[in-house]
């Protein structure tokens, strides 16, 4: 088929009709065949692609605002913190706050700016599901941020005499927290009215990750502590600091990992559900 | 006209109907007015035939974005049916992208990829296999000359530029119908006979449909088979450029350029002055041709000579036909 690309094309748009050949006759009384549609899978790895190729134009300055960020963080709280469980979630929530940082508020703007000034348009009037354009967009969004991730983990560790022997459940901790995230990310973006306000919800959220994530629980009022619960990153962030213990509880660490997971198809599907809502005005 | 494909192959290929869709009223906010409701298409009807290329022509704001949003599926309309190829596009916008390809005036979601990246994701998300995507990227980047700036990301490119990107990934997964809304914005003379060349050739191998937004009047008299010319949210004429042009054919325009200032003290002068559009020192005139050979007397003889810069006699063109049907023809554009 690829021999002769254009008439191929031509063949696959009357691919699902019943061989008419009718192709694009008007006025007849049965209607053209249609194109076929992009499915779920190729699309995503499309849309996934051509995101993470966005990394080298336009995204690396953020990533390395987004390390620093959490480095500087880490280093202002070893002067707070001397160790124990409360380094630990320092450490994972620093780590865990570069995914918020890219997920959440980066996403929130991209997909902000894009509804705002009609880039939308561009995948509305392609025949893809709207899923693969927000789980590969968010896919995207979530690689983005394993480097970041990986360096403030290990600095954190070199920081406050961690252990890094299970440091590999970041492999675990960034797809699922960064689902989870990311998702709400999309979905903030695609609902918000006016693209100042994405922004706005996009930056709230990153700093919610911020304080609830990497304050110490501990030290926290009760309603805060609530809060806390609330907000899918925790999950991550306690998933990651039960890594550091001498003897992980493994159990706990899959329960908080189900959670993120959990709350990352919910938010998934709310975005994608927001970009139908967003695509069609 | 090279409609030759087009009158062999006859049939309707998109049919408009009755469409209308309103702006709500906004509430004024502090520092901002409100706006009242807006009637962004008006009752628009419209049929388009296989293989024409069939222009919506108006200035900015006069509703040919809107319209052109209702038949991509962008847009649902508050009342009217759009039927494309035989479907049902108000019931079914979704199939609009099965049916369409569209080339809006956006390209923010391409913005950041290369030129080559761009048009292969855009033929994969139009559903071609990963090897044919590619097949089609290569064809396209080399019918359009792209090849050179394939590995540069389209933010960085010129206007122009970008804007023949942005075409190419129209082309890629082929379509029987193309809506292209102001394709040529910002190309130079190069690029724009590429658009052209590529357009014909889909037209006569393949009989591909073209409805073509554009405020650009001399492009719309040189590429197009038919217009409609759109004027807030109506249609207030459809024909061929010929035939329009036909409506104004008893009319001259005459265009004077003054040096500095009109001389209004010279009696003829200030005559004219009452029908003349004035831009700046430049005066435009649609007079009977009687008319316009006293009025190029006037101005070329006696005292209003020595303020003469220049001047021109023209037939007239689309712009005038806008004119006299009662368009507003500041948003159109001759270049």
């Amino acid at each position: 088929m690829s021999a002769i690309p254009l008439e191929s094309s031509v063949e696959a748009a009357a691919g699902r009709a019943p061989a008419s050949g009718a192709t694009g006759r008007p006025g007849a009384s049965h209607a053209a065949p249609l194109a076929p549609r992009a499915r779920l899978l190729p699309a995503l790895a499309a849309v996934y692609r051509a995101q993470l190729s966005r990394a080298r134009v336009a995204r690396i300055p953020l990533l390395f605002v987004a390390t620093f960020q959490s480095v500087g963080i880490m280093i202002l709280m070893r002067g707070v913190v001397d160790g124990g469980s409360e380094a630990r979630s320092v450490v994972a929530g620093s780590s865990v706050l570069v995914v918020a940082f890219v997920a959440l508020n980066l996403l929130a703007q991209y997909f902000g700016r894009l509804r705002a000034d009609g880039g939308l348009d561009h995948y509305a009037t392609l025949p893809v599901p709207p899923a693969s354009v927000v789980l590969g967009t968010a896919a995207a969004y979530a690689s983005f941020t394993v480097p970041g991730t990986f360096v403030t983990a290990v600095f954190g560790c070199v920081l406050f005499g961690l252990p890094m022997a299970h440091l590999w459940l970041l492999a675990a901790v960034i797809p699922l927290a960064g689902a989870a995230l990311s998702g709400l990310g999309a979905a903030l973006g695609l609902l918000a009215p006016r693209q100042e306000l994405a922004t706005l919800f996009g930056q709230l959220g990153m700093s919610a990750a911020l304080l609830l994530g990497v304050l110490p629980a501990s030290r926290m009022p009760e309603p805060i502590a609530y809060a806390r619960d609330l907000l899918p990153s925790t999950y991550g962030v306690e998933a990651f600091a039960r890594g550091f213990d001498a003897h992980p509880d493994w159990a706990l660490i899959g329960l908080d990992l189900g959670v993120c997971a959990a709350v990352g198809v919910v938010s998934l599907a709310v975005a994608a559900w927001a970009y139908r809502r967003a695509a069609v005005r | 006209m090279s409609t030759g494909t087009a009158a062999a192959r006859a049939g309707t290929v998109c049919a408009v109907r009755g469409l209308v869709k309103t702006y709500p009223a906004t509430r004024g906010r502090r520092g901002a007015p409100g706006t009242p409701e807006v009637r962004a298409t008006d009752g628009i009807s419209l049929d388009v035939q296989r293989g024409e290329i069939f222009g919506l022509l108006g200035p900015n704001g006069a509703g040919k974005s809107t319209l052109v949003r209702q038949l991509t599926g962008l847009m649902r309309p508050d009342a009217g049916s759009v039927d494309v190829l035989g479907h049902d596009l108000v019931r079914h916008p979704e199939r609009a992208a099965r049916l369409i390809a569209y080339l809006g005036q956006e390209s923010t979601a391409l913005d950041e990829l290369t030129v080559s990246l761009a048009v292969e994701t855009t033929g994969r998300l139009r559903g071609l296999p990963l090897r044919e995507a590619r097949a089609e990227r290569d064809a396209v980047l080399d019918e359009l000359g792209l090849d050179e700036i394939a590995g540069r990301p389209l933010k960085k490119l010129s206007g122009g530029q970008r804007r023949l990107a942005c075409f190419a990934t129209a082309l890629v997964g082929e379509r029987p119908v193309l809506v292209l809304d102001e394709p040529t914005t910002g190309m130079d003379p190069v690029a724009r006979r590429a658009v052209w060349a590529a357009v014909d050739r889909r037209r006569a191998e393949r009989g591909a449909t073209v409805l073509l937004v554009t405020h650009n009047v001399i492009e719309a008299e040189t590429v197009l088979d038919r217009v409609a010319v759109i004027e807030r949210g109506r249609v207030i004429a459809c024909d061929t450029p010929a035939g329009l042009k036909a409506r104004v054919a008893d009319e001259v325009r005459v265009e004077l350029v003054w040096r500095d200032r009109a001389p209004v003290e010279v009696p003829e002068v200030a005559a004219l002055r009452a029908e003349a559009q004035e831009a700046g020192r430049r005066w435009t005139l649609r007079l009977s041709p009687e008319r316009a050979r006293a009025a190029v007397a006037t101005v070329t003889g006696g005292p209003a000579f020595a303020a003469l810069d220049d001047f021109t006699l023209a037939t007239p063109s689309l712009e005038d036909v806008y004119l006299a049907l009662g368009g507003r023809t500041e948003g159109l554009v001759k270049a």
